[in-house]
C-alpha cells in the first residue's frame, strides 16, 4: 500500500518499491541499487535485472542533469483534464541514469532547450498526491 | 532466400470511424475477401490466430468467438497481442507454426473496433498506454511520447515542421486513391496554415506535433492467409513468399531509452534481422509500407530501414524519393495517416498492400516496374515492439 499517493494520479496501489513515496514525502527522489552487484536503477526496481538479486537498497538521485528532450501536451487523458497544457521531459544524469517527469510551470516551454542544465524537485499537489518535477538548475 | 511460407490470400475491411456492426461482423469482412482471394474453404484451414489490442475489446478472449463466427472450429485458435504491431506479430507466429510443420494453412486475422468503447472509456485507456506504474501518473498519451522523439530529432538533425507536413501531404495524395481509407481528401499546405480558419491540422496536440502529424483511431479488420510451399502451389497462381522476418523490443519507460535523437531502436534491430534472413539489402526493395502513426515516425522509419543515413531521412521527403515514382515508394496506400489506425488490423493492412503490389493488383496505387520485393515495417507502442517483414515473388 501507499503507492496510490504517487503522481497526479496513480494506477498502482501495491508495489515492493512503495517506499519511493515515503522518500518523496521526506523531500528526496530515490532510485534503487543492488547490494550484491551495485547496479543502479531508475525508475526503482525491487529485483536486480543484472544479477537476479532481490537484496536492493535506495540511493538519492543526482541533483544535476541535462534536459534531453521535452514536449508540451495540449490534451490529457481521463483524470488529468484540468492540467493542460503541461510540459514533460527526460533528464539525463549520465552513467545510464535518466528520469521522466513533468517540467515545472515556472519554466516557459519556449525557454527550454535540449542539453540545458536542470534539477529535480519533489512536489506535493493540493490533494496531497506526491510527485517530483524537473526545474531550473 | 528460402521460399517455405507464402501469403495466398489477403483481405481488408473498409477502415471507418464508427463501424455499423459487431466485432465478429467486422472480422468477417476481411476474412471473406481473403478466403475468396485464396480460393479455399474453411476445410483447408488448419489453425487461426486473432490479433487486437485487448483494451478496446469488450469481448473477453475474442479468438474463440471470432473463430466460431468465421467457421474455423474445431481447428486450434489463439490470440496474439503486441498493440499496434499485433497482426504482423500474428503473421510471424503463423509463419513459425507452418515452418515447424505443425500446420499447412493458417489464417491470421487482425481487428479493432475502437468505437466499441465510449470516448470517455477510450480517454481512460489512452492514459494507460505505457508504463502505468512510473509514467502514466504524469498524464502521458501516445502523441506526447512521439513528440519527445520529434523534439530531440528536430533539434539535432534540422527536421522542420514543413518536412513533417510533407509526409502528411504525400500520405494524403495516396490516401485519396485508396478506397479502404478513412481520409480520402488530398491535402495542400493551406491545410497546415495556422492562419487558415477552416483547418484544425496546425493545432498543437503534443508540441512539436500538430493534429496533422497524428493518425486517427478507426475501426477495421485485415486478414492474411499463410500456406506452406506445397499448399501455396496447389491453391495460388501468385503466391507471395515471406523472405525475411525481424522483430525486437525496447524498454517501455522513457527513462530507460537510448538517445532520443537517434529514433526508435526496434526499427534498426528488426530491419537488420529481416534483411539478413532474406539475404537482401535496401537496394533490392521496390516498395515499402512503414508505420507512420505520426509523421515523425515515417522519417525515423526511413533511417531504421536504411533508406537514408541517421539524420538524413528528411532528404527523402524533400526530394520526393518516397513517392510512387521515387527511389523507394513508401506508403503509397496512404499509410496510417490516411487509412486510419485500427490498432490490431494495421499490420495486416500493410501486408495486404505489399502483397497486392507484388502481384501487380494494387490498382490506382500500383507502383510501376512490376515490383518483386517489398517490405512491411510495423511498430507497437512507442517503439516498444517492432516487426519488419520482407516479401517477394
Amino acid at each position: 500500500m501507499g503507492f496510490e499517493k504517487f503522481g497526479r494520479k496513480s494506477f498502482t496501489a501495491v508495489t515492493k518499491t512503495a517506499k519511493f513515496v515515503d522518500f518523496l514525502a521526506e523531500g528526496k527522489v530515490e532510485g534503487t541499487v543492488c547490494k550484491d552487484c551495485g547496479a543502479k536503477f531508475f525508475p526503482p526496481r525491487a529485483d536486480c535485472a543484472k544479477c537476479f538479486s532481490k537484496d536492493m537498497t535506495w540511493f538519492e538521485m543526482p541533483k544535476k542533469g541535462k534536459l534531453e528532450t521535452f514536449t508540451t501536451a495540449y490534451y490529457a487523458p481521463f483524470g488529468f483534464e484540468a492540467d493542460p497544457p503541461y510540459t514533460m521531459g527526460v533528464v539525463d544524469f549520465g552513467d545510464g541514469l535518466k528520469l521522466f517527469a513533468r517540467i515545472a510551470k515556472a519554466i516557459k516551454p519556449e525557454d527550454l532547450k535540449a542539453g540545458m542544465d536542470v534539477t529535480i524537485k519533489p512536489l506535493k499537489y493540493e490533494d496531497d498526491q506526491l510527485s517530483f518535477e524537473i526545474s531550473k538548475a | 532466400m528460402e521460399k517455405d511460407v507464402a501469403v495466398i490470400g489477403v483481405g481488408q475491411s473498409n477502415f471507418v470511424r464508427g463501424y455499423e456492426g459487431s466485432i465478429r461482423e467486422l472480422a468477417f469482412e476481411a476474412f471473406r475477401e481473403a478466403m475468396k482471394d485464396a480460393g479455399i474453404t474453411q476445410k483447408e484451414v488448419d489453425a487461426s490466430i486473432f490479433c487486437s489490442a485487448p483494451e478496446y475489446d469488450k469481448q473477453r478472449s475474442p479468438a474463440g468467438v471470432l473463430a466460431e463466427y468465421l467457421g474455423l472450429i474445431p481447428q486450434p485458435t489463439c490470440y496474439v497481442e503486441s498493440v499496434c504491431s499485433s497482426s504482423s506479430t500474428g503473421v510471424k507466429m503463423g509463419y513459425s507454426m507452418i515452418k515447424a510443420g505443425l500446420h499447412d494453412i493458417v489464417v491470421v486475422l487482425g481487428f479493432q473496433k475502437m468505437s466499441e468503447i465510449t470516448s470517455a472509456e477510450s480517454q481512460e485507456r489512452m492514459g494507460r498506454g505505457a508504463d502505468i506504474q512510473w509514467e502514466a501518473p504524469f498524464g502521458t498519451m501516445m502523441p506526447a511520447y512521439y513528440a519527445l522523439y520529434a523534439q530531440a530529432y528536430m533539434e539535432k538533425h534540422g527536421l522542420t515542421h514543413d518536412d513533417m507536413m510533407s509526409v502528411r501531404l504525400k500520405s494524403s495524395t495516396y490516401g485519396a486513391t485508396n478506397d479502404r481509407a478513412v481520409y480520402r481528401k488530398s491535402l495542400t499546405p493551406a491545410d497546415f496554415d495556422p492562419n487558415n480558419p477552416n483547418t484544425k491540422l496546425p493545432n498543437p496536440v503534443a508540441w512539436p506535433l500538430r493534429q496533422g502529424d497524428c493518425c486517427a483511431n478507426a475501426d477495421g479488420s485485415s486478414c492474411i492467409i499463410l500456406a506452406n510451399a506445397k499448399k501455396a502451389k496447389t491453391f495460388s497462381k501468385k503466391p507471395v513468399w515471406i523472405l525475411g522476418i525481424g522483430a525486437a523490443s525496447e524498454a517501455v519507460n522513457m527513462a530507460s531509452r537510448p538517445d532520443f535523437a537517434k529514433g526508435l531502436s526496434v526499427g534498426y534491430a528488426a530491419a537488420a534481422q529481416a534483411y539478413k534472413m532474406a539475404g537482401i539489402t535496401t537496394k533490392d526493395l521496390k516498395v515499402a509500407e512503414v508505420h507512420d502513426c505520426f509523421t515523425i515516425a515515417e522519417i525515423m522509419a526511413y533511417e531504421g530501414l536504411g533508406f537514408a543515413p541517421m539524420g538524413e531521412g528528411k532528404q527523402l521527403i524533400r526530394e520526393k524519393a518516397t513517392y510512387k515514382n521515387g527511389k523507394i515508394p513508401v506508403n503509397v496506400d496512404g499509410g496510417l495517416l490516411s487509412k486510419g489506425h485500427p490498432i490490431g488490423a494495421t499490420g495486416g493492412s500493410q501486408i495486404r498492400t505489399i502483397v497486392l503490389q507484388l502481384r501487380g493488383e494494387a490498382g490506382p496505387m500500383q507502383v510501376a516496374g512490376e515490383p518483386d520485393i517489398g517490405l512491411v515495417h510495423n511498430v507497437g507502442g512507442v517503439g516498444l515492439y517492432g516487426n519488419v517483414t520482407i516479401f517477394g515473388r
